[in-house]
């Protein structure tokens, strides 16, 4: 029997199935053999292209919704006539079929990304069908998820966006080799309320068939007994049963109310479970278009979701914007470094116009509504801006103003900015991500991102105190909010409230019923006395299992 | 030959969900319809990559033109997508 793995726990959940890898795309030879038949390549071009379009319309009909959707237009396109007319192109340019679909599709890409925006995303849907034909067309398998007639554990070197949309019920956990708690497979499997396990050395190396544990919370990746993984996928399907059916409001078991809120991005994401919402991202209005969207488009858009809301509080965060992801209205420069640029709160500097839109937008919204609205600035890391960021909400008519705290600086100059604000948010993503100098993106450094780094739990400790002396709210509302044992750690520490994506609710809302504020509190300290991380989890995680 | 100027009602532009019904609508009719934006060469209306391509944001202004039977028909029911908002959300499920 082989060593077990060990990952990070990045998805709370227990299960256990075979692991079945993503197939890398089939790679082109350098050199193309010669055509002989110029008809019969056309032929099996279109013949390629057919199978790849109704291949994706299949995978469509089994998903349902809007990943449907998507890949029905991508079957669209692979079917397309524009297509088929360059891959004919470069046949009777003398390249043979595999090669002319590369070359015709790399000529769209080309096109579409000049485009920009959503148009340049879909350059990798057009990448997918060329990877798909040219392994039909080579006799090579299939790119892409696995579809092994069972329950599976998904094992990828990371997963993109778009193999996500492919996910089905088939796919019981998830573990890949790269990533981080705020990776997009983390993000996904949450989302889902998959198992996950991200930053696994060796798992590429598991041969598929192979039946593993997955543990979502220990990060564990155990070899099992094949014919135990069912008794260990019902254990972790009771468990889970168990959490979802616990409701009402999140509070410790000394009775402590610290409520729950749901990270949303619109109404889709609401569920009923949940004390209001702590993080309402503004940014899908604004993705995506040349002019920035009219006060009358926002203000339609913001009260859709305040209505739904009832009487429940939410916090929304102001246009998250920078030169990552680029809004053209904003006139914003390229940047080398664009996560230290101007971004969030910084982009007023270059025009203060948006904010006020937004702000008077919300204002309008607020108005007609039983909601109880809060407002908050993504990328604070002055008092002073904090302070002219609450005097323009105030202005605008809203009565509660926060900060982000996700800079350094604003955490450790956190008194001030307390002072400043009704209100503070630690955004514990790119708080680490800043607190480290370790980018989200940078798979190598996913031990540095973590949350549990004693130097980033300071930090959340340090915010949390100040509020707690100035009597001011102090919500955590990164994904870090969502895992049990952390959640226990930040209440520990005086975090007033937890927002986090719907899935991660039950299991908070059940560790925290099982926990004093004294152990809280007991818990917090043993996570701050640790050396590093994984000590700091580890520590939390056994004693708390007491 | 019959041409209509629309502007594009969907927010999103010609992508996504709207441009998947535009092609349709296109692929349905009796006739070819073509489809420009500004001074570039009209393309069929029925190749999702060749709208795609287009780039057309919401609020911008397109021309499709047809020839030929059917042809005011046909623009009428492209017409009639193009300036609706096709990416407005779907009543929420109960």
């Amino acid at each position: 029997m082989r060593d077990d793995l060990k990952g990070l726990g990045v998805s709370p959940g227990l299960t256990a199935g075979p692991v079945y890898a993503m197939g890398s795309p089939a790679v082109l030879p350098a050199v193309a053999p010669a055509v002989t038949d110029a008809d019969a390549e056309v032929q099996r071009a279109t013949a390629a292209l057919a199978a790849v379009s109704a291949e994706l319309d299949r995978i469509a009909a089994q998903v349902g919704g809007t990943a449907a959707e998507v890949l029905a237009t991508e079957a669209m396109m692979a079917a397309d006539m524009t297509l088929a007319d360059g891959v004919a192109r470069k046949i009777s340019e003398g390249r043979p079929a595999a090669w002319a679909v590369g070359d015709a599709v790399a000529e769209q890409q080309e096109q579409f990304a000049a485009l920009g925006g959503y148009f340049a995303e879909r350059a990798a849907d057009l990448a997918d069908i060329r990877d798909r034909a040219v392994a039909w067309l080579l006799d090579k398998p299939m790119p892409g998820l696995p579809r092994p007639n069972e329950p599976f554990v998904l094992v990828a070197d990371d997963l993109s966006p778009a193999d996500t949309a492919l996910l089905d019920e088939s796919v019981v956990a998830i573990v890949t080799r790269r990533g981080g708690p705020t990776s997009h497979t983390a993000i996904l499997a949450r989302s889902r309320a998959l198992p996950a396990v991200v930053a696994c050395a060796g798992i590429m190396d598991v041969a598929d068939g192979s039946v593993v544990s997955v543990d979502g919370v220990s990060g564990a990746v155990c070899f099992v007994d094949p014919k135990t993984a069912p008794d260990i996928r019902a254990i972790g399907e009771q468990e889970r049963d168990r959490l979802a059916a616990t409701t009402g409001p999140g509070r410790t078991a000394d009775d402590v109310e610290i409520p729950l809120l749901l990270n949303v991005g619109g109404v889709a994401d609401l569920t009923d479970d949940a004390a209001g919402v702590g993080l309402f991202r503004t940014e899908f209005l604004f993705l995506g278009q040349t002019v920035a969207p009219s006060v009358a488009e926002q203000e339609t858009a913001y009260r859709a979701l305040f209505e739904a809301l009832g009487d429940r509080k939410v916090v929304l965060r102001t246009l998250d914007a920078g030169a990552d992801k680029p809004l053209p209205f904003l006139g914003l420069a390229e940047e080398d470094n664009p996560a230290l640029g101007v971004r969030g709160l910084r982009t007023s500097r270059v025009d203060p116009s948006v904010l006020a839109d937004q702000l008077r937008a919300v204002a309008n919204a607020a108005a007609g509504t039983e909601a109880d609205v809060w407002v908050m600035a993504p990328m604070v890391a002055t008092a002073t801006e904090a302070a002219a960021f609450a005097a323009l909400v105030h202005e605008a008519g809203l009565r509660s103003a926060g900060a982000m705290i996700e800079v350094p600086a604003a955490a450790l100059r956190a008194r001030a900015v307390v002072a400043a604000v009704d209100f503070v948010s630690i955004g514990t993503n790119d708080l680490s991500q800043y607190t480290m100098a370790a980018d989200r993106m940078n798979g190598a450094l996913a031990d540095l991102l973590d949350p549990w780094q004693p130097a980033v739990l300071d930090l959340v400790a340090s915010v949390a105190s100040a509020g707690r002396d100035a009597g001011k709210p102090v919500g955590v509302c990164g994904e870090a909010a969502g895992d049990p044992l952390l959640a226990l750690v930040f209440v520990g520490m005086g975090v007033t409230s937890l927002s986090m994506s719907a899935p991660s609710v039950p299991a908070v809302r059940a560790a925290l019923a099982d926990h004093t504020m004294a152990d809280c509190e007991r818990l917090a300290q043993l996570a701050v006395d640790a050396q590093d991380a994984e000590s700091a989890r580890e520590a939390v995680l056994k004693a708390q299992a007491k | 030959m019959p041409t209509r100027e629309v502007v594009v009602g969907s927010r999103i532009g010609l992508h996504g969900r709207p441009a998947a019904i535009v092609v349709r609508t296109a692929a349905a009719q009796a006739v070819t319809v073509r489809i420009s934006t500004g001074e570039r060469p009209p393309v069929d209306a029925s190749s999702i990559i060749a709208v795609l391509a287009l780039g057309a944001h919401g609020g911008d202004t397109v021309t499709i033109e047809a020839d030929g039977d059917g042809a005011d028909a046909a623009l009428e029911a492209l017409a009639a997508v193009l300036a609706k908002d096709l990416d407005a959300p779907e009543p929420a499920d109960a």
